[in-house]
């Protein structure tokens, strides 16, 4: 066969000299890294720090880097075998190790750790995903008799994939809508899973927000977690020196957001991309260390106490009994309950996330977010056709930060505390990491990027102190395999001639 | 007291210090940009690295028993920038010659990527509490005595001041003088043209990388010594505020940097001598957006043409 042949004549002969040089230079490379950060540990000792070795996890990290650039070697050198018949045994003793560590008690889990290179679990189970991932690509080289897929094929494959999972969301959504809709009330949804909903959804409604700004004008955003703040914080004093309500407060916390956005976007904004990115950075810090350091309006570190919660529509209030006014279980006959504020709640954050969905896929048809679009691939273009960019693109930094704020005073109310620590830089990185795991511009990309980096740390919580460093990584790699996005697919938004083509019709 | 001229001299000095530090970290910012077009944004890390292998460095010589200050000072000096410039050269290998080509954002996002990672990273390894040093070199010459207030220049900030000197000089003149250099301003005019030359473009770009780092992880050093505390989370704002320099003293552009650096450790140094403390970030940040406004090129870069 065709494809026999050109196997044979790709496998050249291994030339083991450069082979091992590489190896060599990985080693050394990697032993560099981990000498002094892993090689040394300080410890907090009375009257100063300590030292502490840890040379076995150097050890450990320079085999297991050299292991696995081999693999590659032999996976780029058209000799797979050797990875998937040496890789699939190893793979399979380390998990089994993992498991029994996990499952038998903590005293054989010792006695068996000492057979790992690292002590941590959780890195060996990180190890282990990557081995898996080189045995699987192995074992696909050696059944298809081919090294893997070109990086052009791979593109299409993922953009095909992309497609399908686009068009499978005009059914999904409104599944996953109702799904979300009769939640509260399956057996199984108790208070922690309803908490962990409502995380969830508070952040598919801010990656929704960004995705406006990110996604449709293309304008890198680092700063998002200021609006949220300036929205909670609105909300936050004007109930607690005022003592309006949520409702009142809502759209005003929405405005003053937009407000924000509108008066930093309008100098910042000419800005090429990477320039706006550190300004709106920048910003993102100087409103937390205003509200940090302004005592006497905002009670800086201390936070705001005693938010009032959100009320029934102004009719009836989830307490148990009520000075006047009537109580939410009086209302509707029912028995008094504290979940039904929580319910209410979560049906209250998924109306706002709708809101912003519904508002995105109505605009998208609409000839501003037309020339968001246009302006996010060619400013210059836009400019000979006439379109005023900075106006263009402010519309879109103050609808983004309006989002922003109303997701903000919602997390003020459900919260009842909010202090400066709840917006720092990281929170603007995880919504950014969720628009860009979803593929810039993908509604369902987001909810799928919301439900995996919120929700499934939330129930792995020893994971927690890893979840950061997951985080960049993840955004690193993301970026490398696929720079337009993991879910990214961009179906023309308007065709010549009508919308038959050949829309979809892969490729 | 804040109307005296000895108040106004301490401040000097202190702002000199600071912008110093400042000063060797925005060079990275500006040779990286000069020569990709990137913001490198996990730069600051590199400098906390820096930090981090300076304080295990001294805490082994502690240990081993070399006291004799100018040995200890130079062995770190070395290590730092041996071990600190393999994690710059490590960065861009990894994570952003794969994406030379890509759209800038794309850079950006893997940079940030990058900036969370080596942060938590070290978290993870040296735990997130502080870090305290004993300090190394105590003691100062006064300068000037105004009633009971005494100005002095102490030890630190005065190596920190003459360190940088020197440092400037040396790489400037190794940009101006050696082959390297001169590849890397070829390289910045134009990579395609560069690689048709002969030089080797990706080989260059790595040693920016590693010139960069070795600068940074000396500013770690010098912090480190001079506030003697550290923690992992250092590398961010002393990395926006180098950013900040860079942008300020035109990015692209060595000497900007230096003046950038200086500048914007005096503005912090007089804006919480005579303002707030608290709001001295705020004042760096502002600048920055002034600048960016106001003249996006900087005080010494050249302006920027967009070609179609």
């Amino acid at each position: 066969m065709a494809v026999a042949e050109a196997q044979h004549t790709l496998a050249r002969p291994l030339d083991v000299p450069a082979v091992a040089k590489e190896l060599g230079a990985t080693g050394l490379v990697i032993f560099a890294l981990a000498f002094g950060l892993v090689g040394f540990e300080t410890l907090d000792v009375p009257g100063g720090i300590g030292i502490n070795t840890r040379f076995g996890d150097v050890v450990g990290a320079v085999a297991v880097g050299v292991l696995g650039r081999l693999a590659l070697i032999l996976l780029r050198e058209h000799r797979p075998k050797p990875v998937l018949f040496a890789g699939a045994p190893l793979a399979l003793v380390v998990l089994v190790l993992l498991l029994s560590i996990t499952l038998f008690g903590p005293e054989t889990g010792e006695a068996l750790k000492a057979f790992l290179p690292f002590k941590s679990p959780v890195v060996m189970w990180g190890i282990l995903v990557v081995a898996v991932i080189l045995v699987i690509r192995a074992g696909y080289a050696v059944t298809h008799m081919s090294s893997g897929l070109s990086p052009d094929e791979r593109e299409a494959k993922m953009d095909r994939l992309s497609a399908r999972v686009q068009r499978a969301a005009k059914l999904l959504g409104p599944l996953l809508l109702g799904f979300a809709l009769v939640f509260p009330f399956l057996p199984f949804a108790d208070r922690q899973l309803l908490d962990i909903g409502i995380l969830v959804l508070t952040y598919i409604m801010l990656g929704w927000g960004l995705n406006i700004v990110v996604g449709l004008a293309g304008l890198l955003d680092l700063g998002y977690v200021a609006f949220y703040a300036v929205g909670a914080y609105s909300f936050a004093l004007l109930a607690t020196y005022q003592g309006m309500s949520f409702w009142v407060c809502l759209p005003f916390a929405g405005l003053m957001a937009a407000t924000a956005g509108v008066l930093l976007g309008f100098p910042v904004l000419r800005l090429r991309g990477d320039y706006l990115a550190i300004v709106t950075l920048g910003f993102g810090e100087m409103i937390r260390v205003i509200l940090l350091n302004w005592y006497s309006f905002t009670k800086g570190p201390d936070g705001i106490s005693g938010i009032p919660r959100p009320s029934f529509f102004g009719i009836a209030e989830f307490t148990r009994s009520v000075d006047e006014g009537t109580t939410f279980a009086d209302l509707f006959g029912l028995t008094y309950s504290p979940t039904q504020r929580i319910i209410f709640l979560f049906y209250l954050i998924l109306a706002l996330a709708m809101v912003v969905n519904v508002f995105t896929m109505r605009i998208r048809k609409l000839p501003v977010s037309r020339a968001w679009e246009a302006l996010r691939e060619d400013e210059t273009a836009c400019r000979a056709l006439g379109i005023n960019p900075r106006n263009t693109k402010l519309t879109a930094f103050g609808i983004g930060a309006m989002f922003a704020g109303f997701a903000g005073s919602f997390f003020a109310t459900r919260q009842g505390f909010i202090s400066p620590e709840s917006f720092t830089f990281i929170e603007s990185a995880v919504i950014l990491a969720i628009v860009v795991l979803g593929g810039f511009g993908s509604q369902i990309g987001v909810v799928v990027a919301a439900i995996l980096l919120i929700g499934l740390p939330e129930f792995f919580r020893e994971l927690q102190q890893y979840r950061m460093l997951a985080f960049g990584m993840a955004m690193v790699l993301i970026m490398l395999w696929r720079p337009a996005g993991l879910l990214a697919h961009r179906e023309p938004t308007i065709r010549l001639f009508g919308a038959k083509g050949k829309a979809g019709a892969g490729s | 007291m804040q109307n005296t001229f000895a108040y106004f001299l301490d401040q000097l000095i202190n702002g000199l210090a600071l912008g110093s530090i400042y000063g060797l970290i925005a060079i990275g910012y500006t040779m990286v940009y000069g020569i990709i077009g990137m913001i490198n944004f996990a730069h600051g890390e590199i400098f906390m690295i820096g930090a981090f292998v300076s304080i295990i460095t001294f805490l082994l010589l502690g240990i081993a028993g070399i006291t004799w200050i100018p040995l200890a000072l130079l062995i770190v000096l070395i290590v730092a920038m041996l071990l600190t410039s393999i994690y710059g050269w490590a960065l861009e290998r990894v994570a952003y010659r794969p994406l030379r080509g890509s759209p800038r954002l794309a850079a950006l996002i893997t940079a940030i990527g990058m900036s969370i990672f080596l942060q938590n990273y070290v978290q993870l390894l040296q735990s997130a509490r502080n870090k305290p040093m004993q300090p190394v070199i105590s003691g100062g010459v006064e300068v000037l005595r105004e009633g009971s207030y005494v100005v002095s220049l102490s030890f630190m900030q005065m190596i920190i001041i003459v360190l940088t000197f020197v440092l400037m000089i040396i790489f400037s003149s190794m940009i101006a003088r050696t082959a390297l250099g001169r590849s890397q301003r070829a390289c910045e005019q134009d990579r395609n043209m560069a690689a048709l030359i002969g030089i080797n473009v990706d080989r260059t770009i790595s040693l920016t990388f590693v010139m960069g780092a070795a600068l940074a992880s000396v500013a770690g050093m010098m912090f480190l010594m001079y506030y003697g505390v550290i923690d992992f989370f250092i590398g961010f704002l002393a990395g926006i505020k180098a950013f900040t320099a860079a942008v300020l003293g035109g990015i692209g552009s060595l000497p900007g940097a230096m003046l950038g650096g200086l500048l914007i450790g005096l503005i912090e140094a007089f804006w919480s001598g005579y303002f707030t403390v608290e709001y001295k970030d705020v004042a760096a940040f502002s600048i920055l957006v002034l600048v960016l406004i106001f003249r996006p090129s900087g005080l010494l870069g050249r302006p920027d043409i967009e070609k179609v």
